[in-house]
């Protein structure tokens, strides 16, 4: 009943008053608005002017001159351009933001079934957890995993030696670089294979037991597939895989694959702060299935794990997706904070060294707006099309 | 009855369905159920009834092991009634309950809720249990609904829903946890009716209700439970007209009016 | 049918109600079902009273037990033959500690600062503390008295005698207060303009509103405060160039009206349908019915979030680090790259400080908006 209610609250509600006082109002905002671009922008043309600073978009091709200390494409000061530079932040950002949304879904995933569990200590600490991550700033979350832990580490020379011939100091963590030979196509093609018979297996799996009503066993043939069969491939095709090893030299460290600590302490405080909120998410989600879906499921004699998987989550996840995409689009926006700590994200080389360089601070921005506004977007897109496609199920 | 893949007893049940012994539960320090004793034969209608948070729900629920107890033994078909999830999984397949709220799942329409457990739990084909869940939902008299989402349904059609979705898993025992009390008053009477055919098959049924009209119908004994503990177990003739414990007087006074 | 010797019973004694077996009763019981409840449970429990063993202790001695309380400089905190181990600096946050309150604020005119505190939090007082008399006066102080009080106190007004202290010696504490300030004053009202407009029916205004709200809710709050401090002069004639300090508050307030803007929505469509329709049968017009009618109950329900609103706001207010703003964050950062206070321990200490800082608010804010929510729920049952 509430419901119908509320959803009728939310249409434009009809007015009493003359269509003319309608007009008059639209048309005053509308003067008043246009009138107030006007005035800004005819300041704006003067301004530009007086600082002599261009306008339009030509610096797009013009030479960077300024170095990046993590670029995933090739990027050099000398011949990119600032149109190079802005891919080079815009990876940067996703890179961080991918692993960032990965790292604090499994984290907040698992204090959000923490906090439900029945041992009481388990359901505290995660308790403890969440209000520790939601009540402190982000920014100095960051400042914190930056400044106190990954910038205490030892000096180059005091690195921490790993297995593996890998370096950690306060430079960077310095990783085995991985050279894949021609063969190793092979191997990834047998991947391929692999995980569509996976799921063809899954497949076929299901309409047997629409039939039978007997259960084929998956997972064992599948880990064969993805994980046994590909390496077996690369045994046969006589490992092509080696690797860099870094080499330390007096000043430096040369070779490898280095990881910064301003890339490592940004996914790190993305990561636990954000989980912290997906942790209320899936708890919520979880909670909102009430307990007598649980009972009519043990009733019927449903083990646990067929209660969870069939009763529970299904219903769990359609509370918890909306929320959870909110969540995602959170962190996204977040990672700008790498301008903080001079982490090369989108923000930092573009809003930050580009409009510094160029002066030319509207369209740097509108641009880099427009890009945040472009991913908004096209995740509130998916997340409609998410909702409407379970709504249909449900009606 | 059709045979599923697995479960179905070979051997004949015994006679005695449910049998509780010195039943006594706490919850922290109230003591809930104090020196529960019953025997429930195969094949009886057994009615509880009696003022609220006496007991009954709790009771019913110990029976399928939705509760668990501190002291005391129940066997139900012939099996006592332990803390080993395996043990009780096998029993709950046998013991169906419907429930005061239904419960039906509302991701799923009223067939996949009456297809859920003999495909999951008696590993049946899907085109076997569906046929077998058609039958049900026709005996229940709501066929034509097979494809809706519970939401859709009214009240008294999703008790009903409830009640074929027991049914499809071809329990030896019957529990029903009041299960007009959360109707709107037109729709007791479905419900009700849908229980009295049921009753004539001959399946054991333990009912907690207030509903006396259905109780002098169909129970063959009936029993008032309150503070926790049985007061008086007699046929409905007995209990109706000649109620011998002051309590059943009393509750019987009240309810009746 | 078998018919059993207890075919019918009657009950001759009832049965007192019996204390629970003591193995499953009290604080033994407690344990046992919370804590050892099973073999997993059981090892789930060991491992956590190991983390506790393994984490808390080294904690307690290094922020407590071997911590530096007192000290004119560094040196005090650094290891020596006396003290192996020092543990935290909080000598370096005693120091410093005006600093972090005021900045650079004039000493001699610090009370000033200090009036507007207390004037700030009797403000919170009178308007949140639901036991309060005529928390409509209260509103009227909060929202319209106030930020004039404190723009003459803090700023200064020559004509009463207060010397103007420029915003650029402004810092710490009283910067994150004031921005947060601003940012809850100015963008409730803001937000419930455009939550208004968001629902009219005007073509012109609703799409003004809701394109404000979603390219503000789209982009990254620093990217809105850079416009403000690197756009914003860049749009008004020089004689009206704001200060640093004023164009992060209008960032800080444009992005909290949006996101306010949506919770107030979301009251809005709470207030039940038949509220506008008796109001509007009683003859009130758009702007009396929304006034006296639909906001008061709109901003009741939805009460809790715009709290967490807040809350969010208030760690926001660390973001105007960014854009040169000395809040109480850049002063840590500042105080700590003090030479004479190099040590190893100085960094976490302040970061512990300032933590417990941001904690203490925005936990105590998050408490009165879980009771608000308790007693609102309350309310409403019926």
């Amino acid at each position: 009943m509430a419901e119908k209610v509320e959803a009728a609250s939310l249409q434009p509600l009809r007015n009493h008053t003359r269509r003319g006082g309608h007009v008059a109002v639209q048309l005053v905002t509308l003067i008043i608005i246009l009138g107030l671009a006007g005035g800004a922008i005819f300041e704006l043309v003067e301004n530009l002017a007086r600082s002599h600073i261009t306008s339009g978009f030509g610096f797009w091709n013009n030479t960077a001159g300024f170095d990046i200390s993590q670029t995933l494409i090739a990027y050099s000061p000398s011949t990119s351009t600032f149109g190079r530079a802005f891919w080079v932040g815009l990876l940067n950002t996703l890179i961080v933001a991918t692993i960032g949304i990965v790292l604090a879904t499994v984290l907040g995933f698992a204090v959000g079934i923490a906090r439900l569990s029945h041992n009481w200590l388990v359901a505290k600490f995660a308790a403890g957890y969440v209000e520790l991550t939601r009540n402190v700033p982000l920014l100095l979350q960051l400042l914190f995993w930056y400044n106190a832990v990954l910038k205490s580490l030892p000096e180059l020379r005091a690195s921490v030696t790993l297995p593996g011939g890998t370096f950690l100091n306060n430079r960077g963590l310095f990783l085995a670089r991985p050279e894949f030979a021609p063969q190793f196509s092979i191997v990834l093609v047998v991947l391929a294979i692999g995980i569509a018979a996976t799921v063809a297996l899954k497949s076929y799996a299901n309409r047997r037991h629409d039939r039978t009503g007997e259960e084929v066993p998956v997972l064992v043939p599948a880990l064969g597939l993805i994980v046994v069969l590909p390496l077996a491939a690369f045994a046969l095709t006589g490992f092509p895989l080696s690797f860099s090893v870094p080499h330390m030299g007096r000043f430096n460290v040369s070779g490898g694959i280095e990881i910064l600590p301003e890339f490592a302490a940004l996914v790190l405080a993305l990561s636990v702060y954000t989980a912290g909120f997906i942790a209320e998410v899936v708890r919520a989600g979880m909670l909102s299935v009430s307990h007598g879906q649980v009972e009519a499921a043990q009733a019927l004699g449903l083990r646990s794990g067929l209660t969870l998987r069939l009763i529970v989550l299904p219903q769990a996840m359609r509370v918890i997706i909306p929320p959870l995409t909110s969540q995602y689009l959170n962190l996204i926006k977040n990672s700008s904070l790498a301008v903080a700590i001079g982490y090369p994200d989108l923000v930092q080389v573009f809003a930050g060294t580009v409009l510094n360089i160029t002066g030319q601070a509207v369209e740097v921005i509108a641009i880099t707006m427009a890009v945040y506004l472009s991913i908004s977007l096209l995740v509130s897109l998916l997340m409609n099309l998410y909702g409407r496609t379970t709504a249909i199920a449900e009606r | 009855m059709i045979e599923g893949a697995d479960s179905q007893r070979a051997e004949p049940l015994p006679d005695i369905a449910v049998e509780v012994v010195g039943l006594n539960k706490w919850y922290g320090e109230f003591h809930v159920l104090r020196d529960i004793n019953l025997k429930v034969a195969r094949g009886e209608r057994i009615v509880i009834c009696g003022p609220s948070g006496g007991g009954k729900s709790t009771l019913l629920r110990c029976i399928n092991r939705l509760e668990g107890w501190q002291q005391g033994r129940i066997i139900v078909d012939g099996n006592e009634l332990t803390e080993d999830p395996k043990q009780i999984v096998a029993v709950r397949r046998d013991v169906g309950m419907v429930f005061q709220h239904f419960n039906l799942f509302p991701h799923l329409t009223v067939l996949e809720n009456c297809t859920l457990a003999p495909i999951w739990v008696r590993h049946m084909p899907k085109k076997e249990a569906e046929t077998l869940a058609m039958s049900y939902l026709a005996r229940v008299k709501i066929p034509d609904q097979a494809g809706k989402y519970p939401a859709r349904l009214s009240g008294g059609q999703q008790q009903r829903v409830a009640i074929a979705r027991a049914l499809c898993m071809n329990p030896n025992i019957l529990l029903f946890d009041e299960p007009t009390s959360a109707l709107d008053p037109e729709m007791v009477k479905e419900v009700l009716d849908t229980m009295v055919e049921l009753a004539s098959d001959g399946i054991t049924m333990l009912v907690v209700s207030h509903e006396m009209g259905f109780a002098r119908q169909v129970a063959d004994r009936v029993i008032l439970m309150d503070d926790g503990q049985i007061v008086e177990i007699s046929a409905p003739k007995e209990f109706f007209s000649h109620p011998r414990h002051e309590r059943t007087r009393l509750f019987l006074q009240q309810i009746l009016h | 049918m078998s018919a059993t010797d207890d075919w019918t019973f009657l009950r001759q004694e009832r049965i007192e109600p019996l204390p629970p077996p003591s193995a499953r009763a009290g604080a033994f019981g407690w344990l046992r079902a919370n804590l050892f409840a099973g073999p997993g449970n059981t090892v789930m429990t060991l491992l956590c009273i190991a983390l506790i063993a393994w984490v808390v202790p080294p904690l307690v001695r290094f922020f407590l037990v071997d911590a530096v309380w007192t000290g004119a400089d560094g040196s005090v905190c650094l290891a020596s033959p006396a003290q192996p181990n020092p543990g935290a600096c909080w000598a370096f946050i005693r120091v410093w500690f005006s600093y972090f309150v005021y900045g650079f604020y004039p000493y001699d005119e610090r009370w000033r600062v200090d009036l507007f505190f207390v004037a700030l939090v009797f403000g919170f007082v009178w308007l949140l503390r639901l036991s309060m008399p005529r928390r409509d006066l209260g509103a009227l102080y909060f929202f319209v008295a106030l930020p004039i009080l404190s723009y003459v106190l803090l700023h200064g007004a020559p004509l009463i005698g207060l010397s103007v202290v420029s915003t650029s010696l402004w810092g710490g504490i009283l910067v994150t207060v004031v921005v947060a300030a601003i940012g809850m004053v100015f963008s409730l009202p803001l937000g419930i303009l455009l939550a208004l407009g968001r629902r009219s029916e005007l073509p012109v205004i609703r799409m003004a509103s809701v394109a404000f709200i979603e390219f503000v809710r789209g982009v990254p709050v620093i990217t809105v405060l850079f416009m403000a401090s690197v756009m914003l002069p860049l749009f008004v004639p020089e004689r009206f160039a704001p200060d640093k300090l004023v164009r992060a508050l209008i960032g800080v307030t444009l992005f909290a009206s949006a996101y306010m803007a949506e919770v107030v929505r979301g009251g809005l469509a709470a207030v039940p349908r038949g509220q506008y329709e008796a109001a509007n049968a009683l003859g009130f017009g758009y702007w009396p019915m929304m006034a006296l009618v639909i906001l008061p109950q709109a901003l009741r329900i939805t009460l809790p979030n715009i709290v967490n609103t807040f809350i969010g706001l208030f760690k926001d207010t660390t973001l105007v680090f960014v854009v040169g703003i000395f809040d109480f964050l850049r002063t840590i950062e500042a105080a700590r790259a003090d030479p004479k206070w190099a040590g190893p321990n100085t960094t976490v200490t302040g970061y512990a400080f300032a933590a417990l800082f941001y904690f203490a608010c925005c936990y105590g804010m998050s408490r009165y908006a879980r009771r608000m929510e308790i007693r609102l729920a309350r309310s409403v049952r019926r």
